[in-house]
């Protein structure tokens, strides 16, 4: 037809050989192509499935939702690389997974994986209680949490391409990702208003690498993208999170601990597009039954709270 | 006169064409309804997930508008508005709008780990230039229609194409800045 491959299509000079690949810039990229979307948590297979069916914008791989976890005890470690595996052949958007905070060696499996993202997390039992992993050492991007703009900052010093606020995972409840949230964005704004005399200080106060408060003193934003997680129960919740200045959520128990994991996932997607139109938030959420039960902050000890974990 | 350019904003890295466009003094819509496509100079469909930004055109009711559009008014596709502009992406996830004459298939470099930056050359209207590019879990163009022209391509393979007013690259000029690529999609106005 008219149609013709296109190994018989007249070439020009080869470029391939300038190929970088594992860039800082490439790791940023990805996270920017997540912007606007949802991050499912998924133990098996079909929970990937239904997710991407859903309209999420991939997936996390774990082999315990964030409340079991919780619930379960013991140590929490990275998932079975076969888990993992199963879920990659299972979709097509990306795949992330998790390793514990400071556990290198994990990342390196992860990343022999070909994961495509690498949350460093928090829901997992910390490898190591002083040292994050040197994130610029992989080729494979890092997600992290951070409470505040001085434990974004320094995440990213350590190579982090994407920054999520930590919530409390497994909660069911808003509050500390809210908490957060408006913690970086405040702090961030108060950078923008500094003279920069000030701004010395302030990277003390923070306990954040000098040249990042600079950078965003200077671009009012943080250098990566900035997502929410910890707590994202209902399409009103990822609403709620996006108008604060999320540019992307993180969904982990809310969907699979809901009576109507298909509808509510949906539902959420839809949310973080439509976030700023209330009356398409009301029909969005109309037709959902019950949400994730959910624990108030007086419930979980605060030994028992996961963003306590990493500094 | 200042023309308005909308840019798909259902899920992706628009807000990243947005800059691009307020830089070359463009006035910039976001759609995410019908009726955000009218009045349109053009439309740019971004980076991002190609499944979820396939489903939410669907979801609410875009499909027909954009075809619309395009009957009349330039429209631009990167990576996975590619994808979507493409008239066969041999993945049933996906519903395309069937814009340009090629065949490609997703995420065909591999995952995340075999994203690449590389210096491209641009071939256009005669003139040779380097555009910096980056690629993204890309797609490859594996089959073009005859009415679709090559303007860069790296290993053999198109990378950037143009039919008609439409464009369509595999990677991100918007994630660089270099502007060069969307004054292209402009002048086609």
């Amino acid at each position: 037809m008219y149609l013709y491959l296109l190994k018989h299509f007249k070439t020009t000079k080869r470029i391939g050989n300038d190929m970088e690949k594992g860039s800082f810039e490439v790791k940023v990229g990805l996270a920017e192509m997540l912007k606007g979307g949802v991050i499912m948590d998924v133990t098996t297979p079909e929970q990937a499935k239904l997710a991407e069916d859903a309209g999420a914008v991939a997936v996390m791989a774990l082999e315990r939702i964030p409340a079991d976890i919780r619930k379960d005890g013991g140590i929490a470690r990275m998932s079975n690389p076969e888990m993992i595996r199963n879920i990659q052949k299972a979709v097509s958007i990306p795949v992330m997974a998790k390793c514990r905070i400071g556990h290198f060696a994990e990342a390196q499996i992860l990343e022999a994986l070909e994961v495509d993202f690498i949350d460093e997390s928090e829901v997992l039992t910390p490898a190591d209680e002083e040292n994050h992993i040197h994130k610029h050492d992989f080729k494979v991007p890092f997600v992290c949490g951070a409470r505040d703009l001085g434990e974004a900052l320094r995440r990213i010093g350590e190579g982090a391409a994407l920054i999520r606020t930590k919530g409390e995972a497994g909660s069911g409840n808003i509050v500390e990702a809210v908490r957060h949230m408006r913690t970086i964005q405040s702090a961030i704004r108060k950078l923008t208003v500094l003279d920069a005399a000030q701004l010395m200080a302030e990277s003390k106060a923070l306990r954040a690498p000098f040249s990042l408060v600079e950078q965003v003193a200077k671009i009012g934003k943080l250098p990566v993208p900035n997502f929410s997680a910890g707590g994202i129960a209902t399409p009103a919740d990822a609403a709620l999170m996006m108008q604060l200045g999320a540019e992307a959520v993180f969904v982990g128990s809310g969907i699979f601990k809901s009576e109507d994991p298909p509808a509510r996932a949906q539902a959420i997607v839809e949310a973080t597009t439509y976030y700023t139109d209330p009356e398409k938030l009301a029909q969005i959420s109309a037709g959902l039954q019950a949400a994730m039960r959910g624990l108030d902050m007086s419930e979980i000890p605060p030994e028992e709270r996961l963003q306590e974990r990493g500094w | 006169m200042v023309i308005t350019i909308g840019v798909l904003a259902l899920q992706g890295d628009f807000a990243r064409h947005q800059d691009v466009l307020h830089s070359l003094g463009c006035d910039v819509r976001q759609v995410r309804y019908r009726h955000d496509l009218d009045g349109l100079a053009g439309l740019i469909i971004p980076g991002g997930e190609s499944t979820t930004i396939s489903k939410q055109i669907d979801r609410n009711g875009l499909r027909e508008g954009i075809i619309a559009l395009a009957r009349e008014r330039p429209v631009m596709g990167t990576c996975a508005g590619l994808i979507l502009m493409a008239r066969e992406s041999a993945d049933d996830r996906i519903t395309g709008l069937n814009l340009l004459d090629v065949a490609v298939t997703r995420n065909s470099w591999g995952r995340q780990i075999h994203s690449f930056t590389t210096p491209l050359e641009m071939r256009v209207n005669g003139q040779r230039e380097m555009v910096p590019a980056v690629f993204i879990r890309a797609p490859r163009i594996q089959q073009l229609g005859s009415g679709v022209e090559v303007l860069a391509e790296i290993e053999n393979e198109p990378v950037l194409v143009r039919q008609g007013p439409h464009l369509g690259a595999t990677f991100h000029p918007e994630l660089t800045a270099d502007t060069r690529i969307h004054k292209l999609f402009l002048e086609a106005h």
